[in-house]
C-alpha cells in the first residue's frame, strides 16, 4: 500500500517536472536536447501522393539529424485532427495527446486558437528559421484568414488560386478574365466547368473569390460577418450562382468532391477548365502521368485568392519539443526549396529568396518549375481572404440555396 | 464450467463499450456536454436538427435505400437459390460470388461508378464508334438524386453477402429430398423452394436482412462515393457535422445520430411488416394449389441478374486494377496510352505496418470472437434456452445502431481511461463489429444442428466435451471457419472505429485506403483496393480449403 503511494507520488513528481519544462525556442539548444529521442506525430491531410513522399523524406532527414522519429497521421480531413484534440480536452487530458503537429490554416486554426487549443505562448516567430520569413511581401504569413497569428502556428507553403486548361481542347483566346467571363464563357460551354461541393475547401474559396470580385466594398468582408448586412454583401454572389449553375457540369446537381477529383475530371474530358491553390499543380500532374502534356495554367489578371499554410502544436502535445525542431526544420531553405520543386510537391515557398544565403538562393533558382507553371510574376495579384466567419456562413447559405435540392 | 464465463463476458466486452458510448452520444444529442458548455439537458439539439434545411429528404433518401437495397438484394438471392440450387450452373456461380463478400464496400462502390460513369468504361467501349460521343455526355447518372446508383453499389455488395450466409443456413437444411417431395408433386422448381424450403432458410438469415438494411440506412463510404450530394443521405451529413471544426455541431451531429438510430430502427419495422405480407402471399399461393410449372423465365431473370452483379463488381475491380498500373488514361481510349509501376513501386514498402497492424488486429479479433461466440452457443446447449430478446438484441446492436452513434462516446471511454492508442484497445473496438457478424454466421447453424448426433455420442460412451470436440466442431467445422472469414473480412473493413480508437497512431490498409482516396486518384485507389481485397479473400479461401480438405471423404458433408 505506502508502496503505491510513494510510486504515485514520484509518478506525480515525474508528471510536474516534464510540465514545468515546456520548451522554449529561444533556448534552441535546449529545445534540441529535449527533442532527441521523442516521437512526433505529425497531423497531415493524406490525400496526395507526393506530399506524403515529401514528409516521408522530412522525416528521415529529422531522424538522421536530430534523433527525433516523424510519424505521419494521414487524415482525409484536418478537422479530425482539430476534433480529435477537443475530445481529449473533453476527457480532461491536458497532458500527453496524441497530436503534436497540426497541418493548418483558416477556419480549423480560427476554430482552435478560439478555443484555447494551441500550445501558448506564441513560438512561431521564435524559431531560427523565421529569419528568412517573407514578412515584407507575403503578410498572410502573419495574418491567416484576417485572423492574427500571434506565433501559434509556423508558415510552411504559399497557396493561390489557379486554372488549369487543356490547350489542346481549348483555345486560350476564349479563357475567361474573371468572374463574370467565367460565367459568359461556362454558357457558351454548357456542362464544361464546375467546383468541388462547399464546405470542400476548395469549393468554397471558389465562393469566396467570386465574393471578392462582386462585392461593392471589400473592406466588409475583412471583418467579421455583420448578419444585418450579410444577405446584401452577399446578393450578387447568389445571382452569380443562380446564373451559373445551370451551365455547369450536371446542371449544378453534382459536384466533384474535391479538386484532385477535379484533375480526374479534366483527364476524362468531362471539363475544361478547373481550379487548384497550388501554382504547381498541374506540372505536378503532368509529372505523374496523370493530365496530358498539353495542359497549361491561367490566372485572373484583377487577382485572385492567395493565402498561407501552417503547422500548429495543440495545448497538449505529447513532443512539444520535437515538434518545434519539425516546424523549424520544414520552414528550412533546403526543406522549403525541395518543396517547391515540383517533381517533389510544388508548393511555393514562404521564405524570401533575398534574405537567404547565396547557396541556399540557387536551390530555389535552380529550380524548374515545369511547363504548365506560372512563373511569381506572372501570378497576378494577390486577393485577401475574407474572415473565417465568412467562409462559414457562405457555406452554410450555398446549403440552404443549393445543398439540399428542389 | 467454463462455457458460463461465455454469456457474461460477451455482454460485458461488447455491451458495456457499445452502451457507455451510446449514452456518450445520447447526452449531447439532447444538449448535455460540459466539455463544449452544454451543462442543461434540453430539447435544442433536435430543434436544430429539424430546421436543418433539406433533412427530411436526406433521411428519406436513407430509409429508402435501406429498404431497396435489402429488397432487392435478397430478392435476387433468392430467386436465383431457388432455381439453381443443386445445378452445375449454381456451383460455378457460387465460385464466381463468394469471393466478392471480400472486396471492401468503398472498392466496389468505386469500380461499380468507373464503369457506369459517362466518362466510364461502358461508355468508352461504344465511343466514339457507336455514340458518335468525343467528349463524356453531360449526365447525371453517379450521384443521382433518387440515389438509384448508391442502391445499386449497394446490391452488388449485399448479394454476396446475403447469398454466403443462405449457403451457410441451407447446408443445414434437406434440399435434395424436399426438392424431390416438391417436384413430384408437379411443383416447379422456384415454386417448390419458395414452399418448402424458404420459411426455415428465411427464419436463419433473417438478422443478416436485418443487418443489411441496418448497414444500407447507414452506410457512409458507399453514399459518398456513389448516392446523391444534394443533398446527400442522413448518415453522410451527420459524419460531416461530427467533422466539422466548429465544435458546437456536435450536438447536431449527435441529434442527428439518434435520428438515424431511428430511420434505422423505423426501416427495419418496416421490413418486418413486409415480411409478415410477403407470408401472407405466399400462403395464399400455396394454398390456391399453383405449381408454377412454367418458371424458366423466372429462372433465367434469377441467374442473369446474378451474373450481372457479379459481372459488373468484377469488371470494375479489373478497372480499378488497370487504373494501378495506368498512365495516362484520357476518355474516350479503352486502354491506357501508357503503363507504369509507379504507383504499386510506390505503395509496396509503405504498405508493411499497416498490414501487420490489419492482420494481428484482425486475426486476434476473429479468434476472440469465434472463442466467445461458442461459448455462448455451447452455454445456450447447456440451459436449454436462448438469452432473452434483450441479449440477442444487445449483441446485435452493433450491427444495428450506426457507428456514429456510439463511436465518439467510445474515444471518450478510451481517453476517460488514460489509455493511449494501442492494439488491445484496437482490437477490443474491432471485436465490437467482429462479434456480432460472426455470432449471426455462426449462431443459426450451430443451432440447426441435429442434436440427436449429441445423443448418438452419448449413448457410445462420450463425455459432452468429447462430443464437442469429436463430433459436432467437426461436423460444423464449414460454418466455424466460414463465421471466421467474415469475422476477419469485417475487422479488415473497419474504418472509423479503427481511426477514432487508433487515433491515427495504429493504420490499417483500409485506413490508408480511405485516407489516400480522398485525393480521388484512381490509380492509387486501384493498388488499395486489390490489397484491401487480398486478404479477407485469403480468408475465404481457407474458410473454402479447410472444409473441403477435412471432408474429403465425406460425401454427405458436401454442398
Amino acid at each position: 500500500m505506502i508502496r503505491t503511494i510513494v510510486a504515485a507520488l514520484a509518478l506525480g513528481a515525474l508528471v510536474n517536472a516534464t510540465s514545468a519544462g515546456e520548451p522554449d525556442p529561444r533556448d534552441w539548444d535546449a529545445v534540441l536536447a529535449d527533442a532527441r529521442g521523442e516521437t512526433v506525430y505529425f497531423n497531415a491531410w493524406g490525400g496526395s501522393q507526393n506530399i506524403n513522399a515529401y514528409i516521408e523524406w522530412a522525416g528521415a532527414e529529422i531522424e538522421r539529424r536530430f534523433g527525433i522519429e516523424l510519424v505521419q497521421v494521414k487524415l482525409d480531413d484536418t478537422a479530425n485532427a482539430v476534433a480529435k484534440v477537443v475530445a481529449e480536452k473533453a476527457a480532461g487530458k491536458d497532458e500527453g495527446g496524441s497530436v503534436d503537429l497540426i497541418w493548418i490554416n483558416g477556419e480549423n486554426f480560427a476554430a482552435m486558437k478560439r478555443q484555447d487549443l494551441l500550445m501558448t505562448p506564441g513560438w512561431a516567430e521564435d524559431l531560427p528559421n523565421w529569419q528568412y520569413v517573407d514578412v515584407e511581401n507575403k503578410p498572410t504569413v502573419r495574418t491567416d484568414f484576417t485572423v492574427p497569428v500571434e506565433g501559434l502556428e509556423s508558415p510552411w507553403g504559399m497557396a493561390k488560386l489557379v486554372f488549369f486548361y487543356d490547350e489542346a481542347r481549348t483555345d486560350p483566346a476564349d479563357l475567361p478574365s474573371d468572374a463574370q467571363s467565367l460565367l459568359e464563357w461556362a454558357r457558351a460551354n454548357p456542362g464544361r466547368f464546375s467546383y468541388p461541393q462547399p464546405p470542400d475547401f476548395i469549393g468554397s474559396s471558389f465562393l469566396k473569390q467570386v465574393l471578392v470580385e462582386l462585392v461593392e466594398d471589400r473592406s466588409v468582408l475583412q471583418e467579421p460577418v455583420d448578419e444585418a448586412t450579410f444577405d446584401a454583401v452577399t446578393a450578387p454572389l447568389f445571382a452569380y450562382l443562380d446564373e451559373l449553375h445551370p451551365a455547369m457540369w450536371r446542371s449544378g446537381r453534382a459536384y466533384p468532391q474535391n479538386y484532385p477529383a477535379m484533375k480526374q475530371m479534366l483527364a476524362d474530358n468531362e471539363v475544361d477548365i478547373i481550379f487548384a491553390f497550388n501554382p504547381a499543380e498541374a506540372s505536378s500532374a503532368i509529372e505523374n502521368g496523370e493530365l496530358p502534356d498539353t495542359v497549361r495554367s491561367f490566372t485572373f489578371p484583377a487577382g485572385t485568392l492567395a493565402n498561407t499554410h501552417f503547422l500548429a502544436i495543440p495545448y497538449n502535445a505529447a513532443s512539444k519539443a520535437g515538434a518545434l525542431v519539425t516546424a523549424n526544420f520544414l520552414l528550412s531553405p533546403e526543406a522549403q526549396a525541395r518543396k517547391q520543386d515540383p517533381k517533389v510537391w510544388g508548393d511555393p515557398t514562404v521564405l524570401a529568396p533575398g534574405k537567404l544565403e547565396p547557396a541556399d538562393r540557387r536551390r530555389f533558382t535552380a529550380l524548374d518549375l515545369g511547363v504548365a507553371t506560372l512563373a511569381p510574376d506572372e501570378l497576378g495579384p494577390a486577393l485577401d481572404e475574407p474572415h473565417p466567419s465568412w467562409m462559414e456562413r457562405l457555406e452554410g447559405e450555398w446549403k440552404r440555396r443549393y445543398g439540399v435540392g428542389n | 464450467m467454463l462455457a458460463r464465463l461465455g454469456p457474461p463476458l460477451a455482454i460485458v466486452l461488447l455491451a458495456g463499450p457499445i452502451l457507455f458510448g451510446f449514452f456518450g452520444t445520447l447526452l449531447p444529442a439532447l444538449g448535455y456536454l460540459p466539455a463544449l458548455g452544454g451543462t442543461e439537458i434540453s430539447l435544442a439539439p433536435a430543434r436544430m436538427l429539424a430546421n436543418e434545411p433539406g433533412i427530411m429528404r436526406s433521411t428519406m433518401t436513407s430509409l429508402a435505400a435501406g429498404l431497396a437495397s435489402a429488397a432487392i438484394s435478397l430478392a435476387v438471392v433468392a430467386l436465383f437459390i431457388a432455381g439453381w440450387s443443386g445445378t452445375r450452373s449454381f456451383a460455378r456461380i457460387q465460385h464466381l460470388v463468394s469471393p466478392l463478400l471480400s472486396v471492401p464496400h468503398a472498392a466496389a462502390a468505386f469500380g461499380l461508378a468507373f464503369m457506369i460513369a459517362p466518362s466510364g468504361l461502358l461508355a468508352r467501349l461504344v465511343s466514339p464508334g457507336l455514340t458518335g460521343w468525343t467528349r463524356p455526355p453531360d449526365l447525371l447518372i453517379v450521384h443521382d438524386p433518387m440515389g438509384l446508383t448508391m442502391i445499386a453499389g449497394l446490391v452488388v455488395k449485399e448479394i454476396p453477402f446475403l447469398f454466403l450466409m443462405t449457403l451457410a443456413a441451407l447446408a443445414q437444411l434437406r434440399v435434395a429430398p424436399t426438392r424431390a417431395i416438391a417436384a413430384s408433386l408437379g411443383y416447379g422448381r422456384i415454386a417448390g423452394f419458395i414452399f418448402c424450403l424458404w420459411p426455415p432458410l428465411y427464419r436463419q438469415i433473417r438478422l443478416a436482412v436485418f443487418a443489411v438494411i441496418a448497414f444500407a440506412s447507414s452506410v457512409v463510404d458507399v453514399a459518398t462515393i456513389l448516392g446523391p450530394l444534394t443533398p446527400p443521405t442522413l448518415a453522410v451529413r451527420l459524419v460531416e457535422w461530427m467533422n466539422d471544426p466548429e465544435l458546437s455541431m456536435r450536438f447536431l451531429a449527435s441529434a442527428g445520430a439518434m435520428l438515424q438510430v431511428a430511420v434505422t430502427g423505423i426501416a427495419i419495422l418496416i421490413w418486418i411488416v413486409l415480411e409478415r405480407l410477403g407470408a401472407a402471399w405466399r400462403n395464399r399461393f400455396a394454398r390456391a394449389g399453383h405449381r408454377f410449372r412454367r418458371d424458366a423465365p423466372a429462372r433465367m431473370l434469377g441467374l442473369g441478374l446474378m451474373s450481372l452483379a457479379a459481372g459488373i463488381v468484377i469488371a470494375g475491380l479489373g478497372a480499378l486494377a488497370a487504373w494501378s498500373v495506368a498512365g495516362l488514361w484520357p476518355f474516350p481510349d479503352v486502354m491506357p496510352r501508357s503503363v507504369s509501376l509507379k504507383s504499386w513501386a510506390f505503395t509496396l514498402p509503405r504498405i508493411v505496418a499497416p498490414l501487420a497492424t490489419t492482420l494481428i488486429v484482425g486475426l486476434i479479433a476473429t479468434l476472440i470472437a469465434l472463442f466467445l461466440t461458442i461459448l455462448c452457443l455451447i452455454r445456450e446447449d447447456e440451459t436449454g434456452r436462448r438469452g432473452g430478446r434483450g441479449a440477442v438484441w444487445l449483441l446485435y446492436l452493433p450491427l444495428i445502431v450506426p457507428q456514429v452513434a456510439f463511436l465518439f462516446g467510445l474515444q471518450l471511454l478510451f481517453l476517460g481511461g488514460g489509455a493511449k492508442a494501442n492494439l488491445p484497445a484496437l482490437i477490443l473496438a474491432h471485436l465490437i463489429f467482429v462479434m456480432p457478424y460472426v455470432f449471426l454466421s455462426l449462431s443459426d447453424a450451430w443451432r440447426a444442428f441435429d442434436r440427436r448426433f449429441d445423443a448418438v455420442a452419448s449413448g457410445l460412451g462420450k463425455t459432452r466435451w468429447r462430443a464437442l470436440l469429436r463430433v459436432r466442431l467437426p461436423m460444423l467445422t464449414r460454418a466455424i471457419v466460414t463465421a471466421g472469414a467474415v469475422g476477419f473480412a469485417v475487422s479488415v473493413g473497419q474504418y472509423l472505429p479503427t481511426v477514432l480508437i487508433g487515433a491515427g497512431r495504429l493504420t490499417t490498409v483500409t485506413t490508408e485506403a480511405v485516407a489516400l482516396a480522398s485525393g480521388g486518384n484512381r490509380r492509387v485507389i486501384g493498388v488499395y483496393a486489390f490489397l484491401q481485397m487480398v486478404l479477407p479473400m485469403a480468408g475465404f479461401l481457407v474458410a473454402t480449403a479447410i472444409p473441403a480438405l477435412v471432408f474429403r471423404r465425406f460425401r454427405a458433408m458436401r454442398i
